[in-house]
């Protein structure tokens, strides 16, 4: 009983990590590239890389917090643009083949030793380098406060002041996103979804609207980026394809094209994965299973959900029966 | 009809067509009006020519049909004039044609050669598909606003702030439930477009096109599948909309609807031109039926003694009970 309380514990915990909230976000992104414009952005995890190390490079060379930002956001603009001012004239496929090598390519170049002095290569950089700026920002002060069953330090690398951050991002995004959506200018980007040539019949310059939401989709995925490393530390490894696979699943899980459905994906994802862990862990042997294969377990049962969803509810947990957006194009 | 008093209600529409009255019908005959004038458009897939119109002329105002067996090359001649697709003897950089013959169109003064699809639909110039392209997964009235020009709202940052696009949306929305009503989708305005039968689709493109005022509308056979008592009512609008000034471009399979309405024909085969002018001469061009018996011997070019109102009900009839029993089946 007391270890089921222990797994419970760590999932409510891991729902409201600023780790969930950097999912979240780069899901939300995601949503306007997918589930919005129809985009098939096969490497969001490479803008989250691309924002991150921007914002960390940035504050490690002294620059100011809110210029970090900018240049974290900066990048994500430009790396949007080289990936699609070639590809978003072409067919959809196009996009997603080169989305998921730039990501690859990003990660490749971000771990290589050549670029050790400034992207710590494999190793990384530790928060610590960069995360200074930030806390100093907190308003929280020091010491610790607890609230229901998580006690975290005020203000430390990975307490309050970022779970804060993260989820005021996340609640700022989802307005934004809504506010887009139900506007003339989502009109476009849905009926960029539907078919694209009849949008262009009608006088609309599709490709600069595809363009529009890629870049927006990608800023949003820079600073899930910084996000996510604001509590921990800058691993390019921990940003590769499986990331990716995350926000997808994330995506589809929760519902594409709707406005919380990302959200609700992200936490599903995490507390799905450590329930099956717990439980497996708690119930199952470990002359059977041991931890280890426990976790891989997990990851195991989420491929096969992401499957099922796809497969039975294409809208997920959320999405509109009618508007049941997983059709790739 | 050219010269028919009775439906001429604009002097402006009855001028355009009366200025068509005696033009010699050879192909590519210049028109005093032209709004659209084409010169050397050749599309080639493979080895095989789809489109070779040397020279083409459109007259301003009028409803013009464009008819032509199937695989005539109408379709690929929509998608080459509305930069749906290139045309093979387009101008180039090096190796192009040569000067004089490279393809070359103008519309409404304004040379559209190497204009994208969104360009020349902002130009005026806005077409359907033969293809329906009903946005499907959208509602009725999101296509028909969609359709609309001059929106603020699609700006990404106006977009952020209601009231800045607010008041536009209205206008449009009024719009866009006029036409609808027009077009009897009225009920259906709140479902989503992929609900439609084909022939609702094809009439959801039509009103969606017309949201945006164009100069010139392009339509690819925009009566096929659809109901024969609603039918009438469309030609009666697609003539309002000429004696309003829009000029009407049509590609049309049916005899009895390109005589009823157009006042120009256009008769393409294999490509090219064949032959134009008024609906009743053209039947009876023997390069016509050729094209025609050429490729199916019983097209009927319009003969008379089939426009009586017992044919006409009879074919309503028998379409209304296949949509029925399609519509059943999709139960
Ligand atoms: N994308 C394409 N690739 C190859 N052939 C094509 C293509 N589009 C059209 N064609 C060919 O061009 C000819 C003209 O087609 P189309 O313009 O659709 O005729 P119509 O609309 O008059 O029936 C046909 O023989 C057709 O097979
Ligand atoms: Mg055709």
């Amino acid at each position: 009983m007391n270890e089921l309380m222990t797994t419970l514990n760590a999932i409510l915990a891991s729902a409201l990590s600023p780790g969930t909230a950097a999912l979240a976000i780069a899901a939300i992104g995601l949503n306007i590239h997918f589930g919005y414009t129809g985009l098939l952005n096969m490497g969001q995890a490479g803008f989250m890389l691309i924002g991150a190390y921007a914002f960390a490079i940035s504050i490690i060379g002294g620059l100011p917090l809110i210029l970090a930002v900018i240049i974290a956001l900066a990048a994500a603009v430009l790396f949007a643009l080289v990936l699609g001012v070639p590809t978003l004239k072409l067919r959809g496929d196009y996009l997603a083949i080169v989305t998921i090598s730039a990501a690859e390519i990003i990660r490749m170049v971000g771990r290589s030793s050549l670029l050790t002095n400034i992207t710590g290569g494999s190793n990384g950089l530790v928060g610590n380098s960069y995360r200074g700026p930030f806390t100093d920002l907190s308003f929280l002060g020091d010491g610790q406060s607890g609230f229901g069953p998580w006690n975290y330090d005020n203000t430390g690398s990975d307490g309050w002041w970022i779970r804060l951050v993260a989820w005021a991002l996340v609640a700022l995004f989802s307005v934004m996103v809504f506010l887009l959506m139900r506007s003339p200018w989502g009109r476009v980007l849905r009926g960029i979804r539907e078919d694209e040539d009849a949008v262009r019949a009608l006088g609309k310059n599709v490709y600069s609207y595809k363009m529009q939401a890629l870049i927006l989709g990608g800023v949003l995925g820079a600073v899930a980026g910084v996000v996510y490393i604001l509590p921990a530390s800058l691993q390019a490894d921990s940003m590769g394809r499986s990331m990716t696979f995350f926000i997808w699943t994330a995506l589809l899980l929760g519902g594409a094209a709707t406005i919380f459905g990302p959200i609700l994906g992200a936490i599903v994802f995490f507390a799905l994965r450590l329930l099956v862990q717990g439980l497996a862990g708690q119930f199952v042997p470990a002359s059977i299973m041991t931890s280890q294969q426990t976790e891989q377990f997990s990851w195991i049962l989420i491929g096969v959900t992401l499957m099922l969803i796809v497969i039975f509810r294409p809208q997920g947990i959320l999405g509109n029966k009618k508007e049941l957006s997983f059709n790739a194009r | 009809m050219p010269g028919d008093p009775v439906i001429d209600i604009h002097e402006g529409s009855a001028a355009a067509r009366a200025a068509l009255v005696g033009l010699d019908g050879k192909p590519g005959v210049s028109k005093p009006d032209s709004i659209l004038t084409v010169d050397n458009v050749v599309r080639r897939f493979g080895g095989m020519t789809a489109v070779s119109v040397d020279h083409l002329e459109v007259q301003r105002g009028v409803i013009t049909a464009l008819i032509g067996p199937n695989g005539a090359g109408k379709t690929t001649f929509f998608n080459l004039i509305t930069g749906f697709d290139k045309p093979s003897s387009a101008p180039r950089l090096i190796g192009g044609p040569k000067a004089g013959e490279a393809a070359k169109w103008e519309f409404n003064g304004t040379p559209l050669g190497m204009t994208g699809a969104a360009k020349v639909a902002k130009q005026g110039m806005v077409r359907t598909f033969q293809l329906t392209k009903a946005l499907a997964r959208m509602t009725v009235m999101d296509n028909m606003l969609l359709g609309a020009r001059d929106q603020p709202g699609e700006n990404l940052f106006i977009s952020l702030i209601k009231p800045l696009w607010a008041a536009r949306e209205k206008e449009v929305h009024a719009k866009a439930e006029e036409l609808l009503q027009r077009f009897k989708l009225y009920e259906k305005k709140d479902d989503l477009a992929a609900s439609l039968s084909g022939g609702q689709k094809k009439l959801l493109e039509m009103a969606r096109a017309l949201m945006s005022d164009p100069t010139m509308i392009m339509l690819d056979e925009p009566m096929a599948g659809v109901n024969p008592a609603l039918t009438q009512s469309l030609l009666g609008h697609i003539q309002a909309l000429r004696d309003d000034g829009m000029t009407v471009l049509f590609v049309e399979h049916d005899m009895h609807m390109v005589r009823h309405i157009s006042d120009w024909v256009v008769v393409m085969a294999e490509g090219r031109v064949v032959a134009e002018g008024p609906p009743g001469d053209v039947m009876e061009d023997q390069a016509v039926i050729d094209a025609y018996l050429g490729a199916h011997h019983n097209t009927d070019l319009g003969d008379d003694s089939l426009l009586t109102d017992e044919v006409a009900e009879e074919l309503a009839k028998e379409i209304s009970e296949e949509d029925a029993n399609t519509e059943g089946e999709k139960k």
